[in-house]
Order: structure tokens, then C-alpha cells, then sequence
């Protein structure tokens, strides 16, 4: 792409004069300018991270009439129950909200008691452990960030509760722009599948702190301080799902998408019914406006 | 032309009694029901009624969020989580007043080119025009502080750069950095005044609207042809049912844009890390602001270089201040558009060169926009330079300039005219293309 032609455009207001340069000199300078930058990216001294772009994967909750994979939602719990818990907190999540996942009132209340929360104090004043019930939230592993950090090597494994959401890299121009009209929402999960099954060898000459991992998908750096906490086999499914790290990376990543947007499939169920009611409500108040309008040439003719 | 007869006719006793001692139907009458509006309005000018909806509907939205928000550092952005959750329909308000926010700058950003293209700021619309900017202003200052309530990690990082412009200015910069933030740096205190004025300006904002209105409706709407109305009976029609029926289809599809970002990508126009908790200690690695500030953004990050005495090391201006200057001048150029442009020739449809230039600037102002989005490294600085000072010379240069030049085409004898003489071909000439 020839990277000047936008600058010559803009800098001689001549050059435009004529009557089909209007959109023409608007088009030129946006592409000029997108060429300029583009070259300047390639050639940039500065790595922008992530190094790779997230790998797009099929959801069954994309798109305007996407709706949960409840079983898959609980495979995903599982394996947060199994693993990722043992470090990452979820603190915002009560567990009555797992009867969204399709399990009765009664099977929540017996995953909750498995759980042990600190409550208190009582009438002498002192905290106590209870079993949790349906309105607690997921208890932390840790007791504070400082604690989560010393065990992890000073990186404190984040909050899963919205954490689906909170990482999200930049599609950049011009995705964004496609995606208005695509819909494509699903960054959150694609980039947790992509991190968890993306762990490689760092490439030749490249060399990562001690106590961190290569991860090409990592959006902090080239490598992160948690080890790849999946591996063939590690949870056990039921239902004949493949216990491979793929299916186990989906599974998680729309578990974690599910825990930061519970109300996601509500939303979208809504937004068919408002569309269509405005879409219907869009034509007749055109018709109305015509016959409006119609009524006033009539009255001069 | 509130300010001549009225031609309201209180119907009942009772309207006649209220209207001997307080006329206030008699001047919602005039100004919604019987006020002359041209009758050769294009759908742009239907953005004023579509700001005046956002705006009740940003009130509406945002008094029923604050009775569940919590404005204190520790449980700010927890409490929009329970907002989020636990509310009945909490995830749906906070999506129509975030995405909101949003629209309502859309609206504007269309409703104040619309007003360049027309030449809507010339005589006798200039307190009009200047009220506008006035309105912009605060909706700025509203959205800014607005966007800190949720206290995500873009909202303090954002807040700390905004500011630290503060600090520039010389001697009194840090006292009244600090007298803004109620500390040495955001922090709850911040939050909390932060809150109180979102909560207040949005008022101050309902009543500029109506002074804006007022204005409006004193010397009365432009058209597309910049003439002005001569023949009340053949050039006008009454406000409702014409102009209510066209506003309110306008306001329908703008409604379909509105839900289509709420229901379908409530987060694509909102930063990620903004679901990430406030940290003091961490900062972001681009800190960016939202969408509808990143033309300013880029213009206050263009400049880069002090501005010394020749050949001396006196520093006038440090870059800082000089992207602060920048930045604030770009919004204050506005004020003075309308002695700026010296054309006598209102419409961009009869000025062949201004509205070249016109297009030039909206793209001008696209560019930025998207610098904004940039790290200011490689070619983005200079770049955002050479657009910054476009955008500068359109105001103070081209348009006093063109008023010069520029030969315009003959003007219709009148709004009649024009639109006779556009019969057959309806609205192929005067509408810009999008
Ligand atoms: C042994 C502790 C440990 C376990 C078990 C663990 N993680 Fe992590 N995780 C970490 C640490 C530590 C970090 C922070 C890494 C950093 O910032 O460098 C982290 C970070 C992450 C991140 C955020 C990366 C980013 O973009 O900042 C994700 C996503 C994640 N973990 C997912 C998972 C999933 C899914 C599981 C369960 C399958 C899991 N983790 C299990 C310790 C753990
Ligand atoms: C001019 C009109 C207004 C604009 C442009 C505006 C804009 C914004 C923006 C951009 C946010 C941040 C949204 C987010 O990221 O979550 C916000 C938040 C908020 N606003 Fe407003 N607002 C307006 C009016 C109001 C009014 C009138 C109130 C209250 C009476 C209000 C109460 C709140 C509250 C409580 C929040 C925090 C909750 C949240 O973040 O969703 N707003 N506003």
C-alpha cells in the first residue's frame, strides 16, 4: 500500500476541487492514514501483546439467538471446582445461580455443603465455620491478594467472576467495524480457550523469567506465571465427553463466560422480542408519516 | 415565533382559568403543537429530538441505577456487579445508561454537523449555536465523570490522565489538581464528588436544553437551503403533527441502532479492562478514553514539543501545557464558528468549495478519532499533528478564507421555490451522503 497519498491529499486542498472528490478525499486520507500506521506497526520496536490474535471457536451462546450449552456449563464447573479453584477466587457468584446451570434446588444445596464459610461473630462474639448454603458466594482459596500472590509466584491468579469480560485484546481496525454487523462478542471465551490450549516452547533465542510459562495468546506479556493447568485426563466426565485439554478449554472458558454475564441468553431472548416490536413499530409510524404528509399536498392541489 | 401571536384557544373552563393565571399549556401549545418549522426538513434535522429522548431517557435510567450504586472506592464496582445480578432488570438499565452515554454522543456528534453543513451557527443563530457548544461542554464533563463511577480500571487510570491536565497549567496547576480531586490523587473522595456532579449536571444540562429550545424557537429552524422562511402559509407547517411524526420515526430506527448494542454487543462500544477493579498500582497499558473523546484525546497527545523563545532555552510552553491549550482550544474554536465563517451563504448545497471542505473535516475528525485510539508511538504523534493543525486551519483559516473565494451557486428566490424546483427529483441534491 503506497503510504503517502494521504498526506499529499490533505496537505493541497486543490487537488480536490472537483465534484466526485468528496467521498474520494474522505476515503483517501482514512486509507492513506490506515496504510502510514500500518507500516509504521510492522516495523514497530514496541511487541504488542498478545503476540497471537485469539483463535476463533463456535459457541453456542454467539450470536442473537445464542443460548448456554447447560451440560457443557457444567462440565466447566466441574473443572473449576477441581482445578482452577484451588487459586482463582470467583467471588462474586452465589451459588443459587448454578440452578441456571440445570441442577435442582436440593443438588445446589448439597454443593454448597461442601463448602465451609466463615460466618459471625456469633453472640460471644466470635467468627465460626458453617457449611455454606445456596445464598453464600464461592468461597476464595486465598485470604487476601497478598496471600495469592506469595503462593503464585508474586501473580496474584485473577478473579474469575468477570473475568471473561475483562479480556477482550483489540481487534483493531478494520474488524471492529465487521463485527458491528456480525455480532462477534465472543472475545472473552476465545482468548481463554486460546491461552489454555496455547502453552508452547518459547521459540528459539526467546528466553522467559524463571517460574513463568510461553504463552503466545497471553495478553500481559510472552509468558505468564501460571503453569498449564490442564492435561488429558485430569477431570473426569460423565457423560463421554473427551476428556482432552480442547474440550476442557472450551468447556471452562464458557463456564467463565456464563459466570461474568448470567444474564446473557435473558438478554438476547429480549432483544429479538424489542426488535421485532420496533422494526414493527418503525413501519407504522412511516405509513403514519406518509398519510401525514400526503394529507398537506392534497390540501394545495 | 413564540415571541409574536399564539394561536392557542383554551378549551374547556378550566383551561380557561388556568390560562389567565399561569399559561403554561398556551406555551406548551406554541411550542410543540402550532410552532412553524420549515416544511422542507431533511431527516439531520430530527437529531435535536433524538438528544432531547436521550436525554430523559439517560435521567430516567440513571436515577433508578444510583438507588443501588454505591459511590465508595471499596464496593463502587461490586455494587454495579450487584447492579449486574442481583437487581431485577439491573443488567438491562445499566446497559441502556452505559450504551446510552454512547448514543447520546452519537446523536450529537451528527446533530453539530449537520448544524456545519447548513451554516445552522450564522445570524441570527448564533446564541443558539453557542448554547450548543455550551450543551456539548457538559455532556463532556457529565460522561467523563460518569465513566469513573463504575471504578474499573479504565474509569481511575482515565480520571488520573484527565486530571493531571489540571497540573499543567503554571504556578496554581497542582492546587487546583488537588482541590478537583479532594487529595493527592483519585481516590474516594474523587469518587464521591464525582458522583454528586454526575448526578447534578445532567439537570444543569435539561435546563440549557431549554434555553437552547427557547432560542430555537425565537428565530427558527434552518432548512436546507439556508433561506430563510419568507411566506409563513406556503413555506412552513405546524411542528405536530408534521414534524412529531417525522421525529418520532427518526427516533424509532435511531431506537433500533440503541437496542442493537444493548441487547446484541453491550460491551463493544466499553473498554475490557474496565471489568477489572480500580488498582492505583497497576497501570494499564494504554490508557484510553471512551470512544466519543478520542478526537480530543489525539489532539492533546499531538503536541509533543515545547514551544520556546527563538534561539533561547526559555521554555513558553511546555508540550503538556501546549496539548492541554490544544485540546481546550479545539472545543473554545467553536464558540466562534459563527464570526469565523464569512460567507453570507448558509447551506453547504450552494457552496461547491465549502462543502468539499466540509467532508475533508468530518474525515479530519474521523482520523483523529482514530489516532486517539493509538499508542503515541512510530508515526501516530506526527500524524495526529499534521490532522490537528488541519483541524485548527479549517476553523481559522479556510472558512474565513472561502467566504473570500468561493463563488456560490445562485440561491433559490425561496423555500417554495426550492422545493418546486425539486419536485420531480425529491432529495437528490441537498442531502449528504453518508
Ligand atoms: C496453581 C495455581 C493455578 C491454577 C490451578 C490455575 N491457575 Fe490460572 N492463573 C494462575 C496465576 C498465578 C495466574 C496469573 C498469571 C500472571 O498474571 O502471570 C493465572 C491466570 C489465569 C488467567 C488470566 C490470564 C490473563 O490474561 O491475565 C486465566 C484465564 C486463567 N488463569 C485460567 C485458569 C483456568 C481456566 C484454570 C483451571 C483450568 C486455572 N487458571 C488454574 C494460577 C493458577
Ligand atoms: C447527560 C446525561 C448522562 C450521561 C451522558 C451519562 C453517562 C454515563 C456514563 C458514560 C456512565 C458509565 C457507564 C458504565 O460504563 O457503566 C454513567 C454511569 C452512571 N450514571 Fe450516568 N449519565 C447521564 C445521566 C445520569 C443521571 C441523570 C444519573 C442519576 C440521576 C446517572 C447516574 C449514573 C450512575 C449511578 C452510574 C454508575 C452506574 C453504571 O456505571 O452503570 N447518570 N453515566
Amino acid at each position: 500500500m503506497n503510504a503517502n497519498c494521504g498526506d499529499t491529499k490533505l496537505m493541497r486542498p486543490n487537488s480536490v476541487v472537483s465534484g466526485v472528490a468528496r467521498i474520494g478525499a474522505a476515503a483517501a486520507i482514512a486509507f492513506g492514514l490506515a496504510g502510514t500506521a500500518m507500516a509504521a506497526e510492522e516495523d514497530g520496536a514496541t511487541p504488542h501483546y498478545p503476540l497471537n490474535h485469539p483463535r476463533q471457536q463456535s459457541w453456542s451462546f454467539a450470536g442473537p439467538f445464542g443460548s448456554w450449552d447447560l451440560a457443557q456449563l457444567q462440565r466447566g464447573l466441574k473443572i473449576y471446582k477441581e482445578v482452577c479453584a484451588a487459586c482463582h477466587s470467583m467471588r462474586l457468584v452465589p451459588f443459587r445461580a448454578l440452578e441456571e446451570l440445570g441442577y435442582s434446588e436440593e443438588q445446589v444445596k448439597a454443593f454448597a455443603a461442601e463448602y465451609t464459610v466463615t460466618d459471625g461473630p456469633n453472640s460471644d462474639g466470635d467468627m465460626f465455620e458453617r457449611p455454606a448454603v445456596p445464598a453464600d458466594r464461592f468461597p476464595s482459596p486465598f485470604p487476601n491478594v497478598e496471600a495469592a500472590a506469595a503462593a503464585n509466584n508474586g501473580a496474584p491468579p485473577p478473579d474469575f467472576s468477570v473475568l471473561a469480560k475483562a479480556r477482550a485484546p483489540e481487534r483493531g481496525f478494520p474488524w471492529f467495524v465487521f463485527d458491528a454487523f456480525t455480532l462477534y462478542a465472543e472475545n472473552g471465551p476465545d482468548y481463554i480457550y486460546s491461552l489454555l490450549t496455547g502453552y508452547q516452547d518459547p521459540p528459539a533465542g526467546v528466553e522467559v523469567a524463571e517460574g513463568t510459562y510461553y504463552n503466545p495468546y497471553f495478553v500481559g506479556s510472552a509468558a505468564l506465571a501460571m503453569a498449564p493447568p490442564l492435561s488429558d485426563g485430569v477431570v473426569t466426565y460423565e457423560d463421554g465427553t473427551p476428556e482432552t485439554v480442547d474440550q476442557y478449554a472450551r468447556d471452562i472458558a464458557a463456564f467463565m463466560m456464563w459466570a461474568a454475564e448470567p444474564s446473557l441468553v435473558e438478554r438476547k431472548a429480549m432483544g429479538f422480542k424489542v426488535m421485532f416490536f420496533l422494526v414493527l413499530l418503525a413501519v407504522l409510524v412511516y405509513l403514519t408519516k406518509k398519510k401525514v404528509w400526503a394529507g398537506l399536498k392534497e390540501q394545495e392541489a | 415565533m413564540s415571541g409574536g401571536h399564539s394561536e392557542y384557544n383554551p378549551r374547556s373552563g378550566f383551561m380557561k382559568w388556568l390560562d389567565d393565571r399561569l399559561p403554561l399549556p398556551r406555551l406548551m401549545y406554541d411550542s410543540f403543537v402550532a410552532y412553524p418549522v420549515p416544511r422542507n426538513l431533511n431527516g439531520w434535522y430530527t437529531f435535536g429530538g433524538i438528544l432531547s429522548i436521550m436525554l430523559v431517557a439517560q435521567i430516567l435510567t440513571g436515577v433508578v441505577l444510583a438507588m443501588h450504586y454505591v459511590a465508595n472506592s471499596a464496593m463502587a464496582f461490586d455494587s454495579i456487579e450487584h447492579i449486574m445480578r442481583n437487581v431485577n432488570y439491573g443488567w438491562l438499565l445499566r446497559r441502556l445508561h452505559a450504551n446510552g452515554g454512547s448514543m447520546f454522543f452519537l446523536a450529537v456528534y451528527i446533530h453539530m454537523f449537520r448544524g456545519m453543513y447548513y451554516g445552522s451557527y450564522k445570524a441570527p443563530r448564533e446564541v443558539l449555536w453557542i448554547l450548543g457548544v455550551i450543551l456539548f461542554l457538559l455532556m463532556m464533563a457529565t460522561a467523563f465523570m460518569g465513566y469513573v463511577l463504575p471504578w474499573g480500571q479504565m474509569s481511575f487510570w482515565g480520571a488520573t490522565v484527565i486530571t493531571g491536565f489540571f497540573s499543567a497549567i503554571p504556578w496554581v496547576g497542582d492546587a487546583i489538581q488537588q482541590w478537583l480531586l479532594g487529595g493527592y490523587a483519585v481516590d474516594n473522595p474523587t469518587l464521591n464528588r464525582f458522583y454528586s456532579l454526575h448526578y447534578l449536571l445532567p439537570f444543569m444540562i435539561a435546563g440549557v436544553v431549554v434555553l437552547h429550545v427557547w432560542a430555537l424557537h425565537v428565530v427558527g429552524q434552518t432548512n436546507p437551503t439556508g433561506v430563510e422562511v419568507k411566506n409563513m402559509r406556503k413555506e412552513t407547517v405546524p411542528f405536530t403533527p408534521y414534524a412529531t411524526i417525522k421525529d418520532s420515526f427518526a427516533l424509532v430506527l435511531f431506537f433500533i441502532l440503541f437496542a442493537w448494542f444493548v441487547f446484541y454487543l453491550p460491551d463493544f462500544l466499553g473498554h475490557p479492562d474496565n471489568y477489572i477493579e480500580a488498582d492505583p498500582l497497576k497501570t494499564p497499558t494504554h490508557i484510553v478514553p471512551e470512544w466519543y473523546f478520542l478526537p480530543f484525546y489525539a489532539i492533546l497527545r499531538a503536541i509533543t514539543f515545547n514551544i520556546s523563545i527563538p534561539f533561547t532555552d526559555f521554555v513558553l510552553i511546555d508540550s503538556k501545557l501546549g496539548g492541554v491549550i490544544a485540546m481546550f482550544g479545539s472545543i473554545a474554536v467553536l464558540f466562534f464558528l459563527p464570526w469565523l465563517d464569512t460567507s453570507k451563504v448558509k447551506s453547504a448545497t450552494y457552496r461547491p468549495l465549502y462543502r468539499q471542505f466540509f467532508w475533508i473535516f468530518v474525515a479530519v475528525c474521523i482520523g483523529l478519532g482514530w489516532l486517539g485510539s493509538k499508542p503515541p508511538e512510530g508515526i501516530y504523534p506526527t500524524l495526529a499533528l499534521v490532522l490537528t493543525i488541519w483541524y485548527f486551519a479549517h476553523f481559522l483559516i479556510i472558512l474565513p478564507w472561502l467566504g473570500w473565494v468561493e463563488k456560490t451557486k445562485p440561491l433559490p428566490a425561496s423555500i417554495a421555490d426550492a422545493v418546486l424546483a425539486k419536485k420531480p427529483a425529491a432529495g437528490a441534491s441537498a442531502r449528504p451522503a453518508q
